[in-house]
This record gives C-alpha cells, structure tokens and sequence, in this order.
C-alpha cells in the first residue's frame, strides 16, 4: 500500500522542449493535491511520470509504504495507482458494459467493488449501450467507475471533472472525499479548484 | 476473470467485431489466389508448379492486413496507457494480443490454405502439411508482426513503416513453409524444413513480446 508520494527535483521534458526543473513535493496518506499551472506547462506530463510512463530527466519518483520503506516503483506502479487521463481507454465499438467488465478485471477488482461502482456512478442504464453513442460525459463518467471497480491507494487524475455536469461533478466530489477519508490520495491536474479541501502546487516553467 | 483471459477475449471481440476483420483478411487470400491463374494462364501443369509457393506469398500478404490495428487503436484511446502501468507484465500482455491476432486471422486462413492450393492445382494429398506449415508461417508472421506494428506505432504512415520492417522478416517463413510442401510433393525429406519453421516460430513467440513491450513503453513516453 501507498502511504505517501514523494517527488524529489524532478525535470522533465516533451521532445527538445524543457518544461519544468527542479519541482519537489510530497503527498501524505488523507491528502489530495491540485496542481495548477498554464496549458502546456507540463501537469499531464507531471501525473504521467509519477505512472511511470514518462522517463524524468532528473529528480526521483519514490512510493513509501506505512512503515516509511520505500516500494519498489514497478510494483507500486502496477497495483496500487490508478490514472485517469484525457483518453477514456474505451473502444467505441463495444458495450459500455464489457468494457468496464473488462477493465475491472484488468485492474483485478471484485465483484462487490464492482457493484459499488456501478451505483455510486449510475452505469446501470449506461451498460447496454455501445460506447459509440455515449457522450462525453457519460464516458468519463465509465472511466472513473475504474476508481472504484477496483480500489487502489493513490489516484491521478487530469483533469477529472471536464466533461462531467453539475450533479456528477458533486458525485465525483463525494466519492475524492470519501478516497481521502479512507486514507487514499489523490494527485489531480485541474484549472478549476477541486472540490474537496486540497493543497495546491502550482507548476511553473 | 483473470487479466490475461479477459485481455485475449477482448482482442478477439475486438477482431471479430462489427466491421469483419478476419473476412477483409480470408478475402483477400482467396481474392489474390483467384487472380493468379488469370495472370499466368490456366493451364493445369504450369499453375501447380508455381500453386504452393504462390499460397505461401499471398498467406504473408494477407497476414499483413489486419497488423496495423493491433496496438493502433490502444494508443489512440489510452488504453494502452493502463496496458502498460497497471495489471499483468506488459511483455505477456503483447503476448496475448498477438495470439488473439493469430487466433482471429492467422488461424482461419491456415485453415483456408489447402484449399487454396488445391484450387491451384496442389494434390489433396498435400492438404495436412499445407495446413501445419501455414499454421506454423501464420504464428512466426503474427508475433514478428506484432513486434513491427508495435514499433510503428504513432509514426505517420505507420502502415508503410510496418510493411518496410516486417517483410524481410517474413522470407525465412515463406522459404521454409512452401520448402517443406515442395519437398514432400516430389518425394524429399520434407521434416528439416518444417521443423526450421517450427524453430522460427517459437524463436519469435519466445522474443517477440519482449520488443513489443519495449516497442509500446517507447510509444506511450
């Protein structure tokens, strides 16, 4: 389990273009930190490399567990964070419903996960269609049930809230409270302010 | 359902989904063949000289076709992305993909293979080891396939990079396939050759997944 995210002096860069240096911050269990910043100045890039799906140029990503020992990244990485990005992950062709039985067991949740998820979301009208005819709110909507279909300590979310109307914007409040409650955290990129008490870091070039 | 199950049933879905891949694929084995004996003329003796090795050379074409979307439609709606952080090693998860691929496209046109040799001109009695060399060709095809699209993944012209990669790779395949039915139609030791096919297919099961893996973890940075 994650207990704390620790990102020590990281740089990181798209291509020729350097976009930050030096950035630090840690993240406690019970927390959630917004970070905010202009378009292009690289919080997708931040959250992606905190997945591990982008390489720093300097600067360390750490997990630490309870006891204040560091996991080991790869691991940490495959079974106790979730990110949810720009891109659903969804194949328009199939059914909203096999593609969040899919991902859910792709992500090893349980069957009462599962069941929380779908009502704490609502996909249950949602499930018998094709993702093709979705909107754009309801398909994120699909791709946050992840978060909770199968349950993982430490959350990185861009953007999380774009796409969704009022009421599944308080939906998805309850559900980060209720993540920081249980002792999760959550790493969000957002330009409005998040709607749960958070930190906030904000990213500069 | 574990993760890796769940992975090949989505692939195969996925490939025999709405829009009919493998049939895109079947046709244009069949189509290719049809069209043959319209270029070299009809004549029984010269169309079965040329019949299995030119079945081989359409099966490689035809396995060409569908490669490009293996990883393609991953990358473009982020699924990758959660293909690569989380769940199962991403090397056997590129493993499962390409064997879905095979199973959904190399699989039937195996099946299809005596067939077409048959329709030009091939014995009947070649129709077994036609069948298990293309069985064993469509595998090696597959996977080292598989390596090319993964790696051409977000490339413009994707498609071209793929082809320019995969084809050379494709001859060992195709010289051993068609070598082993030559050998056993004109009364040879057909086992070498077939065996070779075998080794090259499992080489390219065992490596493969491995410069996937790399090949999507390069991709998605």
């Amino acid at each position: 389990m994650i207990a704390a995210l620790a990102i020590a002096d990281l740089a990181l860069s798209r291509g020729v273009r350097r976009l930050f240096e030096g950035q630090s911050l840690r993240l406690e269990a019970g927390e959630a930190m917004m970070l905010s910043g202009a378009n292009g100045v690289g919080k997708t890039s931040l959250l992606r490399a905190v997945a591990g799906l982008l390489r720093p140029d300097a600067g360390v990503v750490s997990f630490i567990d309870q006891g204040g020992a560091e996991l080991d990244a790869e691991e940490a990485r495959a079974d106790h964070l979730h990110l949810a990005g720009h891109h659903d992950g969804l194949k328009t062709q199939r059914r909203a419903g096999e593609e969040f039985a899919f991902w859910a067991d792709w992500l090893g949740g349980g069957a009462q996960d599962r069941a929380a998820a779908i009502d704490a979301f609502d996909l249950e009208p949602l499930l018998a269609l094709d993702v093709r005819v979705l909107s754009a709110g309801q398909r994120r909507r699909l791709a946050l049930a992840r978060l909770r279909a199968a349950p993982r300590p430490l959350w990185l979310l861009d953007e999380p809230l774009a796409p969704l109307d009022t009421r599944w914007r308080s939906v998805m409040a309850t559900e980060m409270a209720a993540h920081v409650g249980r002792g999760g955290l959550i790493l969000a990129a957002a330009h409005d302010p998040l709607p749960i008490p958070c930190r906030v870091t904000e990213i500069a070039a | 359902m574990s993760p890796l199950l769940a992975l090949f049933r989505r692939e195969l879905a996925l490939a025999w989904g709405r829009g009919g891949g493998p049939l895109n694929t079947l046709a244009f084995y069949v189509g290719t063949a049809a069209l043959l004996p319209l270029a070299v003329g009809a004549e029984p003796k010269r169309l079965a000289a040329v019949a299995t090795g030119a079945a081989f050379a359409a099966l490689a074409l035809a396995s060409l076709l569908s490669l490009e979307r293996m990883f393609e439609r991953d990358f473009e709606d982020g699924g990758l992305d959660l293909l690569v952080i989380a769940g199962p090693s991403l090397s056997a998860a590129s493993a499962v993909k390409a064997l879905a691929q095979w199973t959904a496209n190399g699989l039937p046109l195996a099946l299809l293979s005596p067939l077409i040799a048959a329709m030009l001109g091939a014995s009947w009695t070649l129709a077994p080891i036609i069948a298990l060399s293309s069985l064993l060709a469509g595998l090696a095809m597959t996977f080292i396939g598989g390596a090319g699209a993964a790696l051409a993944l977000g490339a413009r012209r994707g498609g071209l990079l793929l082809v320019v990669i995969v084809l050379p790779l494709y001859a060992p395949p195709v010289i051993l396939g068609s070598g082993a039915v030559e050998a056993l139609s004109s009364g040879l030791p057909w086992t070498s050759p077939l065996l070779f096919l075998a080794a090259y297919a499992l080489m390219a099961m065992a490596l493969t997944p491995f410069a996937m893996a790399a090949a999507c973890r390069n991709a998605v940075s």
